[in-house]
């Protein structure tokens, strides 16, 4: 039940906003979506949801191609919400779902139960418009899973909403998940990534700069951060070879190091010059990895 | 068909959705009680009527000839039996008092002229009721007639023979064409459905590009559009907004027909003959309910074309400000057609799809075609609906994914680029 994107490219015009595009997504997994604004991962996600068609390349979910027949096993929470303002919460999760080949009673029982599980089973007959945009975004989530999808695409699932809420979400996303749910996010925030997803890609330009499971990316990325607080001059530091990049802080030194050979080696050095308060070799953080390959900061 | 089970969904959503509105209840009932009202208009005008009756009230003749005043009197009342009138006294003093107080309506001096012709002045409070003046002078009309007659020695037969009217007869050569009268009336009924006509396009396509903009400025478009083709979602909203349309028109046309139905007696004769009520051909009727349906899918599916280019509802009346220019130019074209339907640019209008609706129905409806003409005008429709139908779906398939605060027609061209399969 994998997607695979073969060699997807997509253009408006002259401007190409995904090119090449080669990525296999496992089942059952988070799979998370990286980039910047406008590298391309809502036009990919339109891509396999069949709403925007690829110039070239194959999309397939299961071996076969994702059109409107295959609609009622994919969920998509798009990264623009948008319900029916006038609709009241159970008229609107019904049609929704009946769009998704979804009968209107067991489409009931299952908006109860998310109801009861975001905590707002009073919001079932309020109009949409009358409720929070917090608990507009629940409704939004549970229209996206309300068909017991076997693919969730979400597109920016979390931005918008309050540390508890985003608690909520994520818990109910890895149920999904532990349920046999494939699901592809995107995210502009590596934490939620990183906490969530064993395999991701970051994206650039709508080509792929990383892509494979999260251990691998960090492990073949090679470098390390080196965390040092002491009570003499670092400075020396900077110059040692290994090291890519230093920055001073108040206690002491952060390094990127090429390894732990490198580690290795500054311990050496400086274990004689006086007391060290910290030292902490720590894998590198998604964001560094994110930096080094695009050039930039995520917003 | 899983597509056809969608489209069902999204129809009777469409339909359920837009009955159950408080605008649409509104609406309907209001415009409902408009027409119960037109239905009753005779008797509701007779009744204000009878609230300020003045014919209670008698006019005074007052004979200053000596001779004619008799005659006046009963030539009125053969001529005119509600109004109350009678012989009075030569006292204008009195008369004019009687005037100022309500007591009369009002008299009339009859008197002969130097050259020996009846003559009246009437007076009264004031002259703002037409009615009476008319009364009175079309009697005095016939009294001179008469008077003059007398003097004149004529018999009473030459009397009958001045009297009638010359016959006028008019006839058309053209086989099957329709009399004046039959002209008159069809022109009337023609002249009503086009109005039905006009304003239904012009609500119904709106409720189209509206309903369109809504989804897409709420964003739930991109949901919908994962879960149903743009283009079973498309004609669903048309034929769901038209089933719509159809329920509201029922509504009115039937209750309308049977307070109609009660009051057409009163409807047929006078004023309202000139609508033709009461031979309404079945024929123009059919016509009507098919041009107004080829109508509306014309025009709705160009509503849903241009309402998927905005994203702002704000902005639908400024992108289907040229639908709505069509419909009128339609519409003026028509009515201007409807007293020169022979004209040439009439016919050749009636060809022009956007047109077609109205201007064919007109000429059907006034002029006697052969068939093929509006038939010809019905498959022009069924083309135009079709090939504008499918450039719909192609702009609607990429327009509904586009958001941008622009609202022109040149979107057209950025939606055609979206929602192309291929476009490298």
């Amino acid at each position: 039940m994998a997607l695979k994107l073969e060699h997807v490219t997509k253009r408006f015009g002259k401007f190409t906003a995904v090119d090449d595009l080669s990525l296999e997504i496992p089942e059952h997994e988070i799979f998370g979506f990286l980039g910047r604004n406008g590298a391309g991962k809502t036009t990919t996600f339109r891509m396999i949801l069949g709403i925007l068609d690829p110039n070239e390349g194959e999309i397939s979910w299961d071996g076969k191609k994702i059109d409107y027949s295959t609609s009622p096993e994919i969920g998509y929470l798009p990264e623009e919400r948008g319900l029916y303002p006038k609709l009241t919460v159970k008229e609107q999760i019904v049609y929704l779902a009946r769009l998704r080949k979804m009968n209107k009673k067991d489409a009931l029982k299952e908006l109860d139960n998310w109801l009861e599980r975001f905590k707002i089973p009073e919001y079932k007959t309020k109009r949409v418009e009358e409720l929070s945009k917090g608990n507009q975004q629940k409704i939004q989530f549970i229209a996206s899973v309300i068909h017991k999808p076997k693919l969730l695409i979400l597109d920016e699932p979390f931005s918008g909403l309050d540390p508890v809420n985003v608690e909520l979400l994520k818990t109910a996303v890895i149920d999904l998940k532990n349920a046999g749910t494939s699901i592809v996010f995107s995210s502009h925030q590596m934490g939620h990534v990183e906490e969530l997803c064993n395999y991701l890609c970051i994206m650039h330009h709508g080509k792929t700069v990383v892509n494979g499971s999260l251990r691998e990316i960090k492990r073949s990325f090679g470098k390390k951060n080196l965390m040092i607080h002491a009570d003499f001059d670092l400075d020396f530091l900077q110059e040692f070879p290994g090291v890519t990049k230093a920055q001073k802080t108040a206690a002491g030194m952060h390094l990127q190091i090429t390894g732990e050979d490198v580690a290795e080696a500054i311990l050496q050095q400086i274990a004689s010059r006086g007391m060290i308060r910290k030292f902490e070799l720590e894998e590198p953080s998604l964001n560094d990895i994110f930096i080094e390959k695009v050039g930039e900061e995520l917003e | 068909m899983k597509n056809l089970n969608n489209f069902w969904v999204v129809l009777s959503h469409t339909y359920i959705s837009k009955v159950k509105r408080k605008q649409f209840i509104t609406s309907t009932v209001g415009t409902l009680i408009f027409i119960l009202l037109m239905a009753n208009i005779v008797p509701i005008i007779e009744f204000f009527v009878s609230l300020g009756d003045d014919d209670t009230k008698t006019v005074v003749v007052v004979d200053e000839t000596n001779q004619l005043g008799e005659l006046f009197v009963d030539t009125f009342q053969t001529m005119h039996e509600d109004t109350p009138i009678k012989l009075g006294e030569h006292d204008e003093e009195g008369l004019k008092e009687q005037v100022l107080n309500d007591e009369i309506k009002g008299y009339v001096l009859l008197q002969l002229d130097e050259r020996g012709i009846p003559q009246a002045t009437y007076k009264a409070k004031n002259l703002s009721e037409f009615g009476t003046q008319e009364e009175l002078n079309s009697t005095l009309q016939q009294v001179k007639m008469v008077y003059v007659a007398q003097q004149m020695n004529l018999s009473g037969e030459q009397l009958l023979l001045l009297n009638e009217p010359a016959s006028f007869d008019q006839e058309a050569l053209e086989e099957g064409s329709k009399t004046q009268e039959e002209l008159s009336q069809a022109r009337g009924l023609v002249y009503i459905l086009l109005f039905v006509i006009y304003f239904a396009v012009i609500l119904y396509a709106n409720m189209i590009a509206t309903e369109v903009a809504t989804e897409k400025a709420s964003r739930v478009m991109e949901i919908l559009i994962s879960s149903v083709s743009p283009v079973t979602q498309m004609f669903a909203k048309i034929i769901g907004v038209g089933l719509v349309g159809l329920t509201q028109m029922i509504i009115w046309l039937g209750i309308g027909y049977f307070a109609l139905q009660k009051n057409v007696e009163k409807m047929t004769g006078g004023f309202f003959s000139v609508f033709g009520f009461e031979n309404a051909s079945i024929s123009t009727i059919i016509y009507a309910i098919v041009f107004f349906l080829l109508g509306f899918f014309l025009y709705a599916t160009l509503a849903a074309l241009l309402g998927s280019l905005v994203s702002r509802i704000e902005d639908v009346a400024q992108i289907i400000s040229p639908m709505t220019w069509l419909i009128i130019i339609g519409f003026l074209l028509a009515m201007f057609g409807l007293y020169t339907p022979e004209a040439t640019f009439i016919t050749v209008t009636s060809y022009i799809p956007f047109f077609t609706p109205m201007i064919m129905f007109m000429r059907v409806g006034v002029l006697n075609l052969p068939v093929w003409e509006p038939l010809l005008g019905i498959a022009v429709l069924i083309v135009s609906i079709i090939l504008l139908g499918n450039f719909a779906a192609k702009v609607y398939k990429g327009g509904v994914l586009m958001y941008g605060a622009s609202s022109s027609l040149k979107d057209i061209k950025t939606a055609l680029q979206l929602g192309k399969r291929n476009n490298s």
